[in-house]
């Protein structure tokens, strides 16, 4: 039988993994913007583990919002990246404080 | 007893997947890893009866922003090497920092056995149509907040990336030649002689 530690813990190891690769890849943004990506995606799992388990409909609703705001997030990050790799031709992130101005 | 196998390869699976997102050399591979990541995810949202935003997630992020990430990522020409710098100095570091994240939540959540107990129980309904009823009824509003943030997004990946060269071109301000603009430029006073024969009234 499943329980919700079950799921809370998986959870929680994956929003584990996403820190460490944060921590890992601190220059390639690209990778950063996924860690970020994965960190979304354990919290929403957690939203739902509490929504099915505790039978309250609003956690689902509330992974609606956070997917729009992911969305949102990864078309700004990913421009944004794409604006400093056609002006300074590197995805650096020490690089990126010449963007400005 | 399936529920827990099941749960035991998608939850392998996904922990996997999720290391080799940060850990590989290629970021085409770690792309295509984070897929794997969300299809699994969204085989276990289907084991806990949130039927559809497994759907979505597959539709949304597989399909929609995984694949965005995918372009940009085969765009760009990256050096791989000069941005693993650091990675084997950072790595006890971030692997100490991850343990004692897991270990903390893992005695957060362990510590009440109350909502062990629960288990999810079938919707009769589907549950799309459950969740419907609930986001156009009572959180109508926010569904309208959602669509201006994603059209907010929208139009900001497009101003943000569109070339200031060419005729048909974005506008873009000048701010020195707005700085240095005079009243005199743009404001002429002319002279007009008063007219002698006034026909106004014919």
């Amino acid at each position: 039988m499943v329980t919700i530690n079950h799921y809370l813990i998986l959870s929680a190891i994956l929003f584990a993994i996403s820190i460490m690769g944060i921590f890992l890849n601190r220059k390639n943004i690209i990778i950063v913007l996924m860690s970020i990506e994965l960190m979304l995606l354990a919290v929403n799992f957690n939203f739902v583990t509490f929504s099915s388990y505790l039978n309250n409909l609003g956690g689902q609703i509330f992974v609606f919002f956070t997917l729009t705001v992911a969305a949102a997030e990864a078309a700004i990050g990913l421009a944004i990246l794409i604006l400093l790799f056609r002006n300074l031709r590197s995805i650096n992130v020490q690089d990126m404080n010449k963007l400005h101005g | 007893m399936t529920d827990l196998v099941f749960f035991y390869i998608f939850a392998a699976v996904l922990i996997i997947s999720g290391i080799r997102v940060v850990t590989a050399k290629n970021p085409v591979h770690s792309v295509l890893f984070l897929i794997l990541a969300f299809i699994t995810s969204s085989c276990l949202w289907m084991m806990l009866h949130a039927e559809f935003l497994s759907i979505i997630l597959i539709l949304v992020y597989v399909g929609a922003v995984m694949v965005l990430f995918l372009f940009v990522v085969m765009m760009l020409d990256v050096d791989v090497e000069t941005m693993r710098k650091g990675f084997w100095k950072n790595l006890p570091l971030a692997i100490i920092l991850a343990v004692v994240v897991v270990v903390e939540m893992v005695m957060v959540v362990s510590h009440k056995p109350q909502l062990t107990a629960q288990q999810p129980i079938p919707a009769t309904i589907p549950n799309s149509n459950l969740l419907g009823a609930e986001l156009y009824v009572n959180y109508s509003y926010p569904v309208e907040l959602a669509s201006i943030i994603l059209l907010l997004g929208f139009v900001v990946a497009v101003a943000l990336t569109l070339r200031n060269t060419g005729k048909s071109s974005a506008k873009y301000q000048n701010i020195p030649a707005q700085v240095k603009v005079k009243s005199s430029d743009r404001f002429k006073m002319v002279k007009i002689p008063p007219s002698t024969d006034s026909k106004v009234g014919e």
